[in-house]
């Protein structure tokens, strides 16, 4: 080391110095996506803190700072899975449908606002909204449309579902136990995750003790009935799009991976009996190489929380697994075209990142929905990248670059003291009630705007390289006939269905909201007999109140 | 602009609304409008609530309204935030914690920013009270952010002033003005689900001990809340019946309308003073002529403003 | 019109994107504005009630969640009804170059797209309140 130091302090004084002193560099200063300082240059010097078999070693390995499993993308490619759905239940089946046939190997479904919100399509809040930006599900009979001719058996299927989770997961083994398919074989994972919701997604309905307590019943009942499915997918995704850098997106949703936990702990649960089932969803940015050593960085400290934190003894419940989308935030309404290219150098970090699934994100991202052919190119370019690059062929391989090894482990000890932090405000919950994790991401979104209008931050399209600006003109449009359809559906289903039945259901979901018992039962019995998430949402409602967001 | 007096009287909001901006930004062009509501009003019972930011001053405000409108009262809301210094620029973000009462028929919100009055309470606010009593409001609430000057300002103004303070201000606490603990009439303890609270009470029970050990016959209470789960509402929602009763059977109401309206008219002889003299002579170019003499000691200082003053004087 | 120029930020609707609103909020406090952001999934009603009650000069609506042609009309609606259409009205986020016209056909005066620095819509906002 003493020679490496000399060595590197010559080559420091006699190249580099003379030559920035002569020449000068680009730019003052140097730094990543994430505002944090670039040097020049890394060598073995800043990898000096750094033990490879306690803080890297090989891959399915404790830590797993190199990939979860021992042959990564060798014996299978991560799961290309494009997050779609708009209009009604029909019209997101074809379209489901048509990206299967195309190569996709898992569904993602987007619902409509009112869904997400639990409100029925013919609530007064649903005007104007109905399936304009997801598929509007109301009850199982739009859960069956949605799912015609796709065996449930054979795809795994996401869906970006939170507070109302319950219901949407009741009506999906509902739709399985129609098929004739057994509940084990479902494979697939309910968002679920409240707590973003709270700082940075918006579709929260209740406070966030009993939306807790949603969430852990629904984690009691899996790890009893559905062995394969994802109980919750916790989410820097959203935080990092909501402005955040991504120190923060990484230590937030530890955060609340950490309050999860500790809730499941809180009602008796064994660590080992639901750990291995949290799932994980991060960004992928523009920074490559940072987003890299994030991706690497997230496993390993989860790992480590969990095995010293938890006491975890299962291999699993150590395992970080996750998701990974394209920064939707990262692409423009101008020059729309360059928006693949981002994508493609996006998807990219997180392949080398060694995600599990992946969504791309489709050129016309800041114009609206995707249309079909901006979304075969997405899912193309993870072809491209899966079958031409040749990245998927070895393990890691960024691993032992000094400057990704020296990133990953200071994005480990950056996010453990804002960990710190948040420890000392009494936990994720308690930081969030204080506006604490609010106000950090609304900072850094705001100074990133700064940095864009200062053109300190380029943008390729938007403050350099400018062009008159045309629209391109394909952009897809929601039929606005769909919602009266919709309601009017609703409403033959309602005059259809035995009354005294449904008035039973919700009273038995009452009652297990009031002596809390776990709320899966009653409503999977509620939605096989076709009541509907509105219905249920408000006897909710009742029993635990509404949260109001009141941080600025 | 002309404002209709009698949609005033008679409540139209958009009518009250238009008033309080001229009595915000022209103020000169209110005064025949607010000559005309003063004799015909009797200003409304008005509960200051001050403390630090974030303590939950706005979300107290919600709970007591809600209460209050349940029983029948039509109640306004006067949220004042700090304009910044650099720009003058404000965020108004009370009105956001204040979502349940925003819809109910008989609240009226409205959002106000210091604009620069640090150095005393903005005239302006006592009009929009005469403004909002005259509309029918029969109980108006004041927020402001209580650091340092504010609070004690808007004690002046308030017949009931509640200071809210948290766990968390143990520090700031000590140092408080002496001022305002003299002039809290009840004291919050809100956030009171927080770990550090049992030891607040303690200090905050001590202090106002310390503070007003006189003989006003009113013995200031401390109320623990947490105002996100209305906990301690019933008892705050009392205590402030409470002082407000001991305000009419003492007759310090009447003390304090007459302290509340000499401070009112010295603001307004100031705020004309200045706009009458003072304003005009620093647009005068000759002012920094003055300046500049003083500077280089042609003239002292104090012979310039007795000039200044007698050359008012000719007009006074 | 006085030098202090009061805005509504509004987010109608179920739409839960906020990251604009917030932006906007604060960079228009900072070009000397003052604010008032009411926050998420505000009917229609509140957002016209608030802006009367707090008689803003501009309300700024953000909205990405594709429901603006049902939302706006009723807002402007309102705005109408209740004697506050001398406000100026403008507004941002997903809004397809398609409908515009027929929003500004209700009278909201500017639409402003992604990517559009804080400064124009700040020049924006004077030019259109006629103040320097
Ligand atoms: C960030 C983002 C998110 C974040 C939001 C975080 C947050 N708290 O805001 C997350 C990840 C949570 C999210 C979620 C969803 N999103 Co989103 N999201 C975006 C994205 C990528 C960027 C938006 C953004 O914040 N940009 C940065 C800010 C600063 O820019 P801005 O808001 O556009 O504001 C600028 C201008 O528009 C304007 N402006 C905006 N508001 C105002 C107001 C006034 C008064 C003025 C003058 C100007 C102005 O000035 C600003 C500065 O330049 C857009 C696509 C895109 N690239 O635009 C999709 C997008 C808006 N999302 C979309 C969808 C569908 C969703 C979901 C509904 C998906 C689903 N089915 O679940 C969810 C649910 C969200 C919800 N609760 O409503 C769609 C909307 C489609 C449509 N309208 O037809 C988009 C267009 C993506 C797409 N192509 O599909 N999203
Ligand atoms: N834990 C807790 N949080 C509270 C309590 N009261 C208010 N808050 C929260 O504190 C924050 C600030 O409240 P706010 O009313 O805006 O404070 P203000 O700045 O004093 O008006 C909000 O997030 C409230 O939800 C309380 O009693 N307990
Ligand atoms: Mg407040």
């Amino acid at each position: 080391m003493a020679d490496l130091e000399k060595g590197f302090q010559e080559w420091k004084e006699n190249k580099l110095d003379k030559t920035v002193n002569n020449y000068g560099e680009r730019k003052d200063e140097f730094k990543t996506g994430s505002n944090r300082p670039v040097k020049a240059l890394y060598s073995p010097l800043d990898l000096e803190d750094i033990d490879y078999l306690d803080d890297i070693n090989f891959p399915g390995q404790f830590p797993y700072t190199r990939g979860v499993y021992p042959t990564m993308y060798r014996s299978r490619l991560w799961t290309m899975r494009q997050y779609a759905g708009f209009g009604t239940a029909k019209e997101t089946n074809e379209r489901f449908r048509y990206l299967l046939d195309h190569g996709q190997t898992g569904l993602s479904v987007a619902f409509d606002l009112p869904t997400q919100i639990g409100y029925d399509s013919d609530h007064e809040m649903s005007k104007g909204e109905v399936g304009r930006v997801g598929v509007a599900i109301d009850t199982l009979a739009d859960m069956e449309t949605l799912f015609d001719q796709i065996p449930l058996d054979k795809v795994s299927t996401s869906m970006t579902i939170n507070a109302p989770a319950s219901v949407l997961l009741a009506m999906y083994i509902a739709v399985a136990e129609k098929q004739g398919v057994e509940k084990e074989k479902l494979s697939g994972t309910i968002q679920n995750d409240i707590l973003k919701e709270y700082i940075a997604r918006g579709t929260y309905i209740f406070p966030p003790e009993p939306s807790l307590r949603l969430i852990t019943d629904i984690f009691e009942y899996c790890s009893q009935e559905l062995p394969s499915w994802n109980t919750i997918s916790i989410s820097g995704y959203h935080i990092r799009e909501a402005g955040s850098d991504a120190v923060q997106e990484l230590a937030f949703t530890i955060a609340d991976g950490i309050e999860y936990v500790e809730s499941a702990l809180s009602i008796g649960m064994d660590v080992d009996s639901f750990a291995p089932r949290l799932s994980f969803f991060f960004n992928g940015q523009m920074d490559f190489l940072e987003e890299v050593a994030k991706f690497r960085a997230a496993r390993r400290l989860w790992a480590e929380i969990m095995k010293e934190r938890f006491g975890a003894e299962k291999a699993k419940s150590c395992m970080l697994r996750f998701h990974t989308q394209t920064a939707g935030a990262a692409l423009t309404a101008q020059q729309p075209q360059n928006n693949i290219v981002r994508v493609a150098i996006q998807a990219l970090a997180a392949v080398l990142g060694g995600t599990q699934s992946l969504h791309t994100n489709s050129f016309d991202e800041a114009l609206g929905l995707p249309t079909e052919e901006a979304a075969k190119i997405a899912l193309r370019t993870q072809h491209i990248i899966a079958e031409e690059s040749g990245v998927a062929d070895t393990i890691d391989p960024l691993a032992g670059s000094y400057y990704i090894e020296s990133m990953t482990d200071k994005l480990v000890d950056e996010a453990r003291e804002y960990l710190d932090e948040i420890e000392e405000l009494g936990g994720m919950a308690e930081a969030i009630k204080a506006g604490y994790v609010q106000r950090e991401i609304q900072e850094s979104a705001y100074q990133e705007q700064k940095a864009v209008e200062s053109g300190e931050k380029v943008v390729v399209g938007v403050n350099k390289y400018k062009e008159d600006s045309k629209e391109i003109g394909d952009i897809l449009k929601v039929d606005p006939n769909l919602e009266k359809d919709q309601c009017q559906q609703l409403a033959e289903i309602r005059s259809d269905r035995d009354s005294d039945k449904t008035e039973k259901h919700l009273k038995d979901i009452r009652n297990a909201a009031i002596n809390d018992e776990n709320l899966m039962y009653p409503i999977l019995d509620a939605v096989r007999d076709y009541v509907s998430i509105g219905e249920i949402c408000q006897v909710l409602r009742e029993e635990f109140g509404e949260y109001e967001a009141k941080i600025f | 602009m002309k404002i209709d007096v009698d949609k005033i009287l008679a409540g139209d909001e958009k009518t009250v609304a238009k008033a309080i901006s001229l009595v915000e930004n022209s103020r000169g062009e209110a005064f025949d409008l607010l000559r005309e509501l003063y004799l015909k009003t009797n200003l409304a019972y008005l509960l200051g609530v001050t403390g630090p930011p974030g303590g939950g001053k706005s979300t107290l405000v919600e709970k007591i309204v809600s209460r209050w409108v349940d029983s029948g009262e039509k109640v306004a809301v006067i949220a004042i935030d700090p304009s910044s210094e650099f720009s003058g620029g404000a965020l108004l973000g009370d009105r956001i914690r204040m979502g349940k009462i925003a819809t109910h028929p008989d609240v009226f919100i409205r959002s106000m920013a210091t604009r620069g009055y640090l150095g005393g309470l903005n005239p302006a606010i006592f009009d929009t009270v005469l403004v909002l009593s005259a509309a029918g409001y029969e109980r108006i609430v004041i927020e402001t952010v209580g650091v340092g000057q504010n609070e004690i300002d808007i004690v002046s103004l308030a017949d009931t002033t509640l200071v809210v303070t948290v766990p968390e201000a143990g520090d700031e606490i000590q140092s408080f003005k002496a001022g305002l603990m003299e002039a809290g009439d009840l004291f919050v303890l809100n956030k009171s689900d927080h770990a550090t609270a049992h030891k607040m009470e303690l200090i905050l029970k001590q202090m106002i001990d310390l503070a007003r050990s006189d003989d006003s016959g009113w013995k200031i209470p401390l109320i623990k809340t947490i105002a996100t789960e209305e906990d301690g509402i019933g008892d705050l929602i009392e205590e402030i019946a409470a002082h407000k009763n001991y305000l009419e059977v003492s007759n310090l109401e009447l003390d304090n309308k007459k302290k509340v309206m000499k401070n009112h008219l010295i603001h307004l002889l100031e705020e004309g003073l200045r706009n009458k003299y003072i304003e005009p002579l620093l647009k005068d170019k000759d002012f920094d002529h003055s300046v500049d003499e003083v500077i280089e000691r042609k003239k002292d200082p104090y012979t310039q403003v007795s000039e200044w003053l007698s050359d008012f004087g000719e007009g006074v | 019109m006085s030098e202090n120029i009061k805005v509504l930020i509004a987010k109608p609707g179920l739409d839960g994107h906020d990251r604009g609103a917030k932006v906007i909020a604060r960079g228009l406090k900072e070009a000397g504005m003052e604010v008032v952001y009411t926050g998420l999934r505000q009917t229609t009603e509140q957002i016209v009630r608030a802006a009367v009650q707090e008689d803003v000069d501009v309300i700024g609506l953000s909205i990405l969640s594709g429901a603006h042609s049902h939302l706006f009309p009723e807002i402007m609606k309102k705005l109408k009804d209740n004697g506050k259409d001398d406000v100026l009205v403008i507004a941002g986020g997903i809004i397809p170059d398609d409908d515009h016209a027929e929003l500004k056909d209700l009278g909201i005066k500017g639409i402003f797209k992604p990517g559009t620095p804080i400064n124009e819509i700040v020049e924006f906002i004077h030019q259109e309140l006629d103040v320097a």
